[in-house]
């Protein structure tokens, strides 16, 4: 629980109308400088004084990063569009029910309202040790305090850990992974293109980060192709409520079928470990089968070949069996 | 220390003045004073002389609050919740866990249901907040909620209540006629610790019935 203090200490606020303009302050400021979207993660960390940027620059009045519009391949969905319109929008509900779906399953009524999907994909993980500002591994330290057989691990990792045990807790990155989203990101002048199940960073690569977001980085919109669009996509989340919380695992699964077999699958879990995860040794064992129970229940028995469960949360391994036989199983809950 | 604060407050009416009343108005002189001050380092010239980098802001904003136009000096990290109660006076709205996850502190703005505690108070400027003060009709009508949970005591100790109300509002604006299970999974983002959730649902059943006219 976090202790509650009196107020944010003093930043410099900047509150830029252009994507140019934030750019160039990311520019100049550099590592000081701190992306605020939503602000749903970043107050907290501030107002515990665990983060302390010098700069914040506030993108909350950039209308052109708020746009959903349909290009010549599918939807381009603007970073900071809040969920609530990602879940409203009449295109990604016809299109990617799964999508909309996903994004409904995140956070609070409230959230949905001010938070973005930009954030829900980009946001830092929930380790309580490492939001309190233990100095562990990713907060630059050197050493895990949530590994150790009497560490409370409940919420963490059971697949991919490297030193830290953290998960990514965010609903939108699996179905965007599944889906094969881009994200677009700009720095300065130069833009870059980057696969969705790229965009993110395990521990092995870069232990203090996310995703591939740099200083200077702005992530800008995410580019959902046409390929999936109306597919069958099964997404489910499960948590210790049927509401408001971050998942403990979840789920998306994207299927073609042809003449009555998988001709091609896409199997996203998160919440298991430190970024969203494909299941290419699930996916490449249903494809070419008849989707039914005996292909649903054979991908999760290889969904969890190779776990390493903590000592708490040995409870995920069987979630996540379940959870992956499901998506395969069962028609979408969208 | 109930006791210091029940005499505290006993003398105080006795002197015409709640102990309310009277914090409120140290906190409207205070604002005003602060207000002047800015104003006097502008008319020096020296703050106004510096041009400032795109995007930068200014400590002296306008606000909508409640149909109202306000003019407060607010710090740039500041959040609504604590502009409204600290500098405004208007202690409806509650700061419970100050951390985006308990719903006391829900204000709308634009219509749509916020947590005041993880909104800074400079980006709601141009937009229109409403804070459960602003909810009352002019000639003293209560909205549908407010009356729905005078009707059926909605609530034990209440501390939860502004938030619960203000995040019905919402929903009543999208939906007057939601079932209990949609208005749970609305107000999902409130949490009440002396757990009244059944109370308060029936208390939102009777609103939307109020709100249809029923």
């Amino acid at each position: 629980m976090a202790v509650i203090r009196d107020v944010i200490p003093q930043l410099e606020l900047f509150q830029p109308s252009s994507a140019d303009d934030a750019l160039a302050l990311l520019a100049e400021h550099g590592s000081d400088a701190w992306v605020y979207a939503g602000g749903l993660d970043t107050l907290d960390w501030f107002k515990d004084r665990v983060k302390r940027p010098r700069v914040v620059v506030d993108l909350g009045g950039i209308d052109s990063l708020r746009e959903i519009r349909s290009t010549s391949d599918g939807i381009e969905i603007g970073a900071m569009a809040t969920l609530i319109s990602v879940i409203n929008n009449p295109e990604v509900r016809s299109q990617f029910p799964a999508l909309a779906y996903s994004a409904k399953s995140a956070a609070s009524p409230q959230i949905r309202y001010q938070g973005t999907i930009g954030g829900n994909i980009a946001q830092d993980t929930r380790c309580w040790y490492y939001r309190d500002g233990w100095t562990c591994y990713r907060a630059g330290g050197n050493i895990c305090y949530a590994s150790p057989p009497t560490a409370m691990n409940r919420e963490h990792c059971i697949l991919g850990a490297s030193r830290c045990v953290a998960v990514n807790p965010s609903d939108t990155a699996p179905t965007l992974v599944a889906l094969e989203a881009e994200m677009v990101v700009r720095r300065g002048n130069s833009e870059r293109v980057v696969a969705a199940e790229d965009f993110f960073v395990g521990p092995e690569i870069d232990i203090e980060r996310m995703t591939v977001l740099e200083p200077g980085d702005l992530l800008m919109s995410i580019r959902v192709p046409s390929k999936w669009a109306s597919a069958r996509v099964y997404f489910e989340k499960v948590r210790d409520r049927d509401s408001w919380d971050f998942p403990l695992a979840n789920v998306a699964t994207a299927i073609r079928e042809n003449g009555g077999n998988i001709e091609e699958a896409r199997v996203v879990v998160n919440g298991v470990a430190p970024t969203p995860v494909r299941l290419t040794a699930v996916e490449s064992a249903i494809t070419g089968q008849p989707r039914n129970e005996q292909t649903a229940e054979q991908a999760g028995n290889v969904s969890i070949q190779g776990v390493a469960p903590l000592t708490h949360n040995g409870y995920k391994v069987n979630l996540m069996k379940n959870l992956v036989k499901r998506s395969i199983r069962d028609e979408p809950l969208a | 220390m109930s006791q210091e604060i029940i005499e505290l407050t006993e003398e105080s009416a006795e002197q015409g003045v709640s102990r309310r009343g009277f914090i409120k108005g140290a906190i409207a002189a205070s604002a005003a004073v602060s207000s002047s001050n800015y104003l006097f380092r502008g008319n020096g010239g020296t703050a106004l002389a510096q041009s400032p980098a795109a995007g930068a802001v200014e400590r002296l904003i306008t606000l909508n609050i409640n149909g109202r136009s306000r003019r407060v000096q607010v710090p740039p990290m500041e959040t609504l919740s604590t502009t409204l109660r600290y500098t405004l006076g208007l202690t409806g709205t509650k700061i419970g866990c100050d951390r985006a996850e308990c719903g006391a502190c829900t204000v709308l703005v634009d219509g749509e249901p916020h947590y005041g505690c993880s909104l800074l108070t400079h980006s709601v400027r141009g937009r229109e907040v409403t804070s459960i003060e602003g909810l009352e009709g002019e000639d003293g009508t209560l909205h549908p909620m407010q009356q729905a949970v005078l009707e059926e005591q909605g609530f034990q100790c209440a501390f939860c209540m502004s938030g619960f109300i203000m995040n019905t509002v919402a929903l009543l604006n999208e939906n007057q006629n939601p079932t209990r299970k949609e208005a749970a999974e609305w107000l999902s983002g409130n949490l009440c610790r002396c757990a009244d959730y059944d109370k308060i649902l029936t208390s939102v059943m009777r609103a939307a019935e109020i709100t249809r006219g029923a």
